[in-house]
């Protein structure tokens, strides 16, 4: 599997010194401590580690959601700190799925509308986004909630619409916080096999954070995470 | 692009029913309560001004008094005008076209089972022409009636309605005090004034006919003068004040013991009080709008937790700040639109029926139907745009972890 990952591949993403530090003075939390990574197009890799130890803050610098306080983000060789707020924007739209810790669905939004989001900015028509939002539920077993509003689903329901909506749009990268946490085993492996299909036929590049040894299986490499630094760094089996 | 941001914008309004009934609700208040308020006040002050008009331009009254309501000292007695009084004004005042001597009193009227407390006016038929009264029925006085004082009388429209309703009063006999008068003309009605000041109530006699038969002396107690075309009434108020200093008798350290009251500027004072009660209600009205504007303002930023997750999410997918804020920008326009519209269409009602009932004339003012309009539409474009603008500049992790 490691091979396959290719060491020919050009580099995707590219963390070099990245800190993210909240807080000043004596309140200071060094979230980040300098992180050094390269995640090539095609990869499927998991991080993991103990909880605050800095995942999902790695993650919303990876997917722009957030800014480093220092180092270097090197996006398909494309300093992010260069970019305007709206070019990030734009790096969002045509090339990340994101999904969140905490899903962040719209409320009072049907499931299908949520999932129809992205692809609104991307220019889709109603139509069409209509066919392929709807095709991502299905592929998350929720065909038959697409009229439901978030208030409606179960926790794990809700995780899967995120999970659509970061696939609708097609990106290039998904990055996904814990995305099977909410769900029993049997379901959160349907789903990491989805994944796992994405990744190896349509060659989507996957960053995933995940505190289940059975879900970091699927991927091909493991990074570590302790206290804002990368602990440990490899292909899958010998991390592990 | 635009259509589709105006479809999001249209979704986030349905979505978000009961936030966009209260914006909305804000708006109506303070556009209708505004326009409400302030077409009332026009109208009333619209009627004040008809008043004037009505009352004619160009007349002076002369009082006996120092003040202008024409009390004197307590105890002593006013010294009262002569019909001598009155013409020479007319006589040796070239500015005075005509002046009619006027004495009065009130007192009851009689005819059949009906009765009426109202004024009681001896004058001649210089009074019709000084105060512009047209005849609807019958005649003014004749000379012979004039000069022996006959008992006739010519009535207004309200004693008319009292005494007789709808029927002729003309060659009736009505009874005022113990004088029984024969009725030989009615007055065409000038309505009421704003201050519900009937105008027609009355019954008017010969001087003779009143001095003899029913006040029982010689007096006059006012003297109306119309003032002739384009002279100023301030300086005809001057050359009255001098004659009447002359004829009576009083030193020149003396004070005056007559008024001269130019009835202009009663109206215009009349139209002052008015002009101050549109203000109180256009002030109160400005608290309602400002009332409108806080409501919309609550609203907006009650919400502004959620929207502001609302638009990390949109960002996080892959809006741009703009697209972001257009749709919120068109939703708080659409609102303010909606809700100016609906205000302007109850204020306008509101207007038109207080004026009704107040029975003033409808005065719908376009200038303030659109500052209240731009106001409130202001105040809802701003709170529901200037939150958004905030959120759609953070970062989208930012926007997501607003509490
Ligand atoms: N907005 C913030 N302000 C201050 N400190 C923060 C903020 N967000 C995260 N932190 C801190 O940064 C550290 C890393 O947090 P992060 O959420 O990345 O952890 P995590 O590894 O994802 O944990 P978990 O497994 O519980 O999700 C924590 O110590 C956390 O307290
Ligand atoms: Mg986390």
């Amino acid at each position: 599997m490691a091979e396959r990952a290719g060491q020919a591949r050009a580099p995707l993403i590219e963390l070099e010194g990245i800190t993210r530090i909240y807080g000043q003075g004596a309140a200071e939390v060094r979230a980040l401590d300098g992180i050094d990574l390269t995640i090539r197009e095609g990869e499927f890799v998991a991080i993991m580690g103990p909880s605050g130890s800095g995942k999902s803050t790695a993650l919303n610098v990876i997917g722009c959601l957030d800014r480093p306080s220092g180092g270097h983000y090197r996006f398909c060789g494309t300093e992010v700190a260069t970019l305007t707020r709206d070019q990030r924007a734009l790096l969002r739209r045509h090339y990340l799925g994101f999904v969140f810790q905490g899903y962040n669905l719209l409320p009072r939004m049907s499931a299908l509308q949520n999932v129809e989001l992205p692809l609104i900015y991307k220019g889709l028509k109603r139509a069409e986004r209509n066919r392929a939002a709807m095709a991502a539920l299905r592929h998350m077993g929720l065909g038959d909630r697409a009229h439901h509003d978030p208030s409606e689903l179960s926790g794990g329901q809700q995780q899967r619409v995120a999970i659509a909506r970061a696939l609708a749009g097609r990106p290039r990268v998904m990055l996904a916080d814990e995305p099977t946490g909410n769900l029993d085993t049997k379901r959160s492996i349907e789903i990491m096999e989805v994944l796992t299909a994405l990744n190896r036929e349509e060659g989507l590049t996957i960053v995933m954070v995940t505190h289940e040894d059975d879900m970091a299986a699927f991927a091909d490499r493991l990074i570590w995470m302790v206290d804002g630094r990368i602990a440990s760094d490899g292909p899958m089996g010998k991390a592990a | 692009m635009l259509w589709e941001t105006i479809r999001l914008a249209l979704q986030a309004i349905l979505r978000h029913a009961t936030r966009s009934f209260l914006t909305v609700l804000g708006v109506v208040i303070g556009v209708g309560a505004v326009i409400a308020m302030v077409t009332v006040g026009q109208g009333s002050a619209d009627q004040v001004t008809a008043d004037v008009e009505k009352l004619g331009a160009n007349t002076l009254m002369v009082l006996p008094g120092e003040d202008p309501l024409g009390g004197g000292p307590p105890g002593t007695a006013l010294k009262m005008f002569t019909l001598r009084d009155n013409n020479a004004l007319e006589e040796q005042l070239s500015v005075v076209r005509v002046s009619a001597p006027i004495s009065q009193m009130r007192a009851r009227v009689v005819f059949g089972n009906e009765n009426r407390r109202t004024d009681v006016v001896g004058t001649d038929n210089r009074y019709f022409e000084a105060a512009q009264w047209e005849f609807a029925l019958g005649r003014p006085f004749t000379a012979a009636e004039l000069q022996s004082g006959r008992p006739v009388c010519v009535i207004g429209e309200t004693v008319r309605d009292t005494l007789f309703g709808r029927a002729d009063p003309i060659g009736q006999s009505l009874r005022a005090k113990t004088l029984s008068c024969e009725v030989v003309g009615l007055l065409r009605s000038k309505g009421a004034s704003t201050f519900g000041t009937d105008q027609d109530d009355f019954v008017i006699m010969p001087l003779r006919t009143f001095q003899r038969r029913i006040a029982g002396n010689s007096d006059v107690s006012v003297l109306f003068a119309a003032i002739r075309e384009g002279v100023d009434t301030e300086r005809a108020a001057r050359e009255i004040e001098a004659l009447m200093r002359q004829r009576r008798r009083i030193g020149a350290a003396e004070e005056d013991d007559f008024d001269v009251i130019d009835m202009k500027q009663v109206a215009s004072m009349l139209a002052g009080i008015t002009d101050i009660l549109t203000g109180l209600l256009a002030a109160v009205a400005m608290v309602s709008l400002l009332v409108g504007g806080i409501g919309i303002m609550n609203i907006m930023l009650v919400s502004v937790t959620e929207r502001t997750r609302e638009i990390g999410i949109r960002l996080a997918v892959g809006a741009e700040a703009r697209q972001v804020l257009m749709q919120f920008l068109v939703e708080a326009v659409v609102l303010s639109l909606v809700g100016g519209l609906i205000g302007v269409i109850a204020g306008l009602g509101m207007g038109y029926l207080g004026a009704r009932a107040l029975s003033v004339p409808f005065a719908p003012d376009p200038l303030i139907v659109l500052v209240a309009f731009a106001f409130s539409a202001g105040v809802g474009v701003i709170f529901g745009y200037f939150p958004a603008r905030r959120a759609a500049r953070l970062d989208p992790i930012e926007a997501l972890r607003h509490e």
